[in-house]
């Protein structure tokens, strides 16, 4: 991402951050998606640590992991898909039904309360 | 079904000439005759003849074993024994109502009554019984009946409609049924027996006095010893039976159950050799004296025996079939007459040597005149055989007693502890399946043997319900499936199949655990119950489970702070989600009547929020294609028309679905519109292991299809027959009858009693069909819970249900107020803008999601 950064994004350390909302627009292991450039991630807070994946679910092409169940699989913190019912590491976005899939993940900072998103995605690669 | 007639007969003949196969002709179509083809079509018979069947009633074959159920809301299809299109698909000859007049063995030829002439090369006869008429005189007097076939129980509900009093004449197994369906019809019945006591030819004094006991405190009146010597014009009924000890009574209707005979006529007449006092003579290989004809069923004497039940006849069938398809060895060697049923209620068993005739042998008997229990065991001399048994109020140990008779398996020490009762209250010991040897038949309806259910389990089959799909145990008279329950537990014990009912990785529990634990420890959110009793943060799989128990529990507000987190998508947005992501709206409609006024509210909504709108099977209006964000404008709207939310999208009840009844219909005998209103308001809201779908018909005709829904309400003249645990869908399964003539009040205090059970004691997303089919005793154990009440419990699921309707909120309405819970409703937390993925185009006029290439071809643009 090379753009002039926009009002509400400040660039921090070559990342560009966007701010999406306030921590306490966040509860804990519910979702909520936000529109960062064009681009839908949702966002989880689980144990005060904030996650960042896609939006949009590669099984169903919807919108809508943001309203998935958050918990844990054999220690791995997952979000599961609303509509098929696939499970995703919210650290790393990989898909535990199907290795072939993953969803991007995003940097994402709490500063002085406020919720940061970077769109420098850190892609997985397929196994 | 097909009628063949005449002409295509003889072609078909002429067809199966050439193409090199064989006639065969069966004589008779009713249980034992259309077992007999099942099995044939199973054993690749069809491969070999061209198979013609002739039935002289006007129904292919129904079950007569459970013929009374008629007068209890069971239909002539519902008895029906043959599934549908068997014949045709088959490729089987049916010819029905018509009867074979003659056989001629010389041409190889059989005659019917009409003159049909059908060659056979091989011929079997399965034509059955027919029921014993004592030829008192008056006997064929008007309203005199026999209990045999669907036409007869027409004519005796048609009588039952301006008569009082019935009697039936016999008070055997048979003739108790009779008087059974003589009570349904609500007439004063009497039984009168010949004998000096009940049943006299399967259990023994001190069992016919307390099944008489039982009996009578049903309100039947039992007479013994009554010899009939005629029957005359009655004073204030229709008849008068006179005795020969000069009593006499007075009654409307007669009905004769006094034994069977068999129809060999048709064999007496083409010269086969019959026996003394009648029955058709087989031999092991059930021939008769011509090679080229069997006989199998009730017509049939083997050894100088009839056999009068079901199973035999299914026995000699295999081994027809056996003998035409070329397999040898198995030959009919006799059969066990040992039984067990329900006779108005009363459980009654008979094994084996029940009357103890066997020399020298010992007996134990139990009487329990508070129980109302009555048992019997008969044991040889050496202490060393079970010889037989009679148990009546309680026939718990009829599995394990019959396999140890048919086994030969040695009884403990002390013999009398297999009819004891445990001083815990328990059943008896009786013994382990682990102790049957393989070939120990557990379901003698469809003959599958211990090793059979052995296999099937090795072979995958883990719960009762694909036991008996793939084995049919227990789906015949069903005496069986406790037993088989049994054999499955054991062999998934052996196979060393941990049969695990934690829910998840984060709960050591089942659902009915979890259920019970959260009540018990009073636990009112999922953290509670986690931090109690689980580990880990919890997953999509116990969370709506346990959300789904808080509910059921405490019925608290579900996006209630602490328990939005753990509700689906569905629970938590108040809609069902689609596959594009959009949601679903679906008002309540309580028993599917709606005002033309909100008709037009939902109307106006769906147009100005362009939704799409379709009628539900349930009779209600789904509005599609609601965004997140709408959800809140469109339910205010519908809230202020006067709608509450339809819970489409819960665990719960879905609709009471209803025809007008009697309020609008000419054949309406009650108000089942209303039933349905009060019914759907009563459980609207209630949280479950899955959906509840229910249904309120007006009369018999059922219309509202309540014969597949979870709990089905049927109109009669003499009150509500209540169906439980039908299921439409995917696996269709027909509702049990649970109870029968129902006041309003009754009917709603078991549908409570039931709902609460269910809840308290079924599986995850587990219907009540498949709950019913895994419940341990079934229909039987149900009914003993619920309608009297055997574990006590009925007062605390009564109040249970009370506290849930009690606290019934919309949870819509109280969203709406909620402005905390209002801004989770939007798309995005940081834009007002929509999801740009969701896109619609038309079609017939309303909306529809666009396809993935509909939405490239619309971005192009």
């Amino acid at each position: 991402m090379t753009q002039v950064p926009a009002a509400n994004q400040v660039p921090i350390a070559n990342k560009v951050w966007t701010t999406v909302c306030s921590e306490s627009d966040l509860i804990q292991n519910l979702g909520v998606c936000a529109l960062v450039e064009g681009v839908q991630v949702a966002l989880f807070k689980v144990d005060d640590q904030v996650y960042a994946v896609d939006n949009h679910d590669p099984f169903s092409q919807a919108n809508v992991i943001s309203r998935g169940l958050v918990g844990d699989l054999e220690g791995r913190l997952v979000v599961a898909s609303p509509i098929y019912k696939q499970h995703f590491d919210l650290s790393t976005g990989q898909c535990l039904e199907d290795e072939t899939v993953a969803l991007n993940t995003y940097p994402v900072e709490v500063v002085d309360q406020r919720v940061q998103v970077s769109l420098v995605s850190v892609t997985i690669e397929a196994a | 079904m097909d009628v063949v007639v005449p002409a295509q007969c003889v072609t078909l003949k002429r067809m199966s000439e050439m193409i090199g196969k064989e006639t065969l002709v069966v004589v008779g179509n009713g249980m034992v005759g259309h077992r007999f083809l099942e099995k044939l079509v199973d054993a690749g018979g069809l491969n070999r003849f061209e198979v013609v069947v002739f039935g002289e009633e006007v129904r292919p074959a129904y079950d007569r074993v459970h013929l009374s159920e008629f007068f209890t809301g069971r239909s002539a299809e519902d008895l029906s024994m043959v599934s549908e299109g068997f014949y045709e698909q088959e490729g089987i000859n049916l010819v029905l109502n018509e009867a074979i007049i003659s056989i001629d063995r010389k041409s190889c030829e059989v005659n019917t009554a009409s003159g049909i002439t059908q060659k056979y090369d091989q011929l079997v006869l399965a034509t059955g019984s027919y029921p014993f008429v004592p030829p008192v005189p008056g006997h064929d007097r008007e309203n005199c009946f026999v209990y045999r076939t669907i036409e007869d129980l027409e004519a005796i509900k048609e009588a039952a409609r301006n008569g009082r009093v019935g009697a039936v004449v016999g008070g055997g197994l048979l003739g108790l049924e009779a008087a059974k369906a003589l009570k349904d019809l609500g007439l004063e019945t009497h039984v009168v027996e010949f004998a000096p006591r009940l049943m006299a030819v399967q259990v023994d004094d001190g069992g016919g006095a307390m099944l008489r006991r039982k009996i009578e405190g049903l309100g039947v009146t039992i007479h013994t010893s009554r010899n009939t010597r005629q029957i005359v014009d009655g004073e204030g009924a229709v008849h008068q039976m006179q005795f020969a000890d000069g009593e006499q009574l007075n009654t409307d209707i007669v009905l004769f159950s006094a034994g069977i005979r068999p129809r060999d006529e048709l064999a007496k007449s083409s010269g086969l050799e019959l026996g003394e006092r009648g029955g058709i003579v087989i031999d092991n290989d059930c021939r008769t004296s011509d090679k080229r004809i069997f006989a199998i069923g009730e017509c049939a004497l083997w050894s100088g025996r009839i056999f009068g039940l079901v199973a035999p006849g299914y026995q000699m069938g295999q081994v027809v079939v056996d003998q035409l398809t070329g397999r040898d060895g198995n030959q009919f060697s006799g059969a066990d007459m040992s039984t067990k049923l329900k006779l108005m209620g009363v459980d009654v068993a008979s094994i084996g040597d029940a009357h103890g005739n066997t020399e020298g042998c010992l007996s134990y008997q139990l009487i329990d005149e508070e129980k109302e229990v009555y048992k019997k065991l008969v044991v040889s001399k050496n202490k060393k055989k079970v010889l037989g048994a009679v148990l009546v109020g309680d026939a718990e140990e009829y599995g394990s007693l019959l396999q140890m008779m048919l086994n030969d398996m040695r009884p403990p020490e002390n013999p009398a502890e297999l009819i004891l009762p445990q001083t815990d209250g328990s059943a008896a010991t009786g013994l382990g399946v682990a102790a049957l040897p393989e070939t120990a038949q557990i379901c003698s309806c469809y003959d599958v043997s211990k090793g059979d259910l052995v296999n099937a389990v090795a072979g995958g089959c883990m719960d009762m319900g694909a036991l008996k799909a793939e084995t049919s145990a227990g789906t015949g008279c069903g005496g069986c499936t406790a037993l088989v329950k049994q054999v499955l537990d054991h062999e998934l014990t052996e196979l060393g199949v941990e049969v695990k009912k934690d829910i998840c990785e984060h709960f050591p529990h089942s659902r009915q655990e979890l259920y019970h634990l959260v009540r018990v420890g009073e636990l009112k959110s999922f953290d509670e119950v986690l931090a109690k009793h689980g580990k880990g943060r919890g997953c999509d799989i116990c969370k709506p489970t346990i959300g789904s128990v808080l509910a059921s529990c405490w019925n608290e507000y579900v996006l209630k702070d602490q328990h939005a987190q753990v509700q689906d998508t569905n629970d938590y947005f108040l809609g069902n989600m689609q596959k594009d992501g959009t949601y679903s709206i679906v008002p309540r409609v309580p028993g599917g009547e709606i005002t033309p006024d909100k008709l037009i509210t939902i109307g106006e909504v769906g147009r100005d929020f362009n939704l799409y709108t379709k009628i539900t099977g349930g009779q209600r209006i789904d509005l599609f294609g609601a965004r997140v964000e709408q959800l809140p404008e469109i339910w205010k709207r519908l809230v202020d028309a006067g709608f509450e939310t339809g819970h489409a999208y819960g665990k719960s009840l879905r609709t009471v679905k209803s025809c007008v009844g009697s309020t609008w219909c000419r054949y309406g005998v009650l108000d089942s519109t209303s039933m349905a209103i009060a019914i759907e308001n009563r459980y609207r809201g209630v949280r479950s292991p899955h959906k509840i779908k229910m249904a309120v018909s007006g009369c018999t005709r059922e219309c509202a299809e309540a014969q597949s829904k979870d709990v089905g309400v049927i109109a009669t003249e003499k009150g509500w027959n209540l169906y439980l645990s039908g299921n439409g869908g995917m696996k269709p399964r027909h509702a049990d009858l649970f109870a029968t003539e129902l006041d309003d009040e009754t009917l709603v205090k078991y549908i409570d009693r039931f709902l609460m059970f269910y809840i308290r004691t079924a599986d995850r997303l587990q219907r009540t069909s498949v709950w019913m089919d895994n419940l341990e005793g079934g229909l039987d154990y149900l009914r003993e819970v619920i309608i009297e009440d055997s574990l006590g419990i009925c007062q605390e699921l009564e109040n249970e249900m009370t506290y849930l309707v009690g606290t019934y909120q919309c949870e819509w309405k109280t969203t709406l107020s909620d402005p905390e819970k209002l801004k989770r409703f939007n798309h995005f937390i940081n834009s007002d803008e929509s999801d740009s993925n969701v896109v619609f185009v038309n079609e017939r006029d309303q909306i529809r999601p666009a396809t993935h290439d509909e939405k490239i071809a619309l971005k192009q643009l």
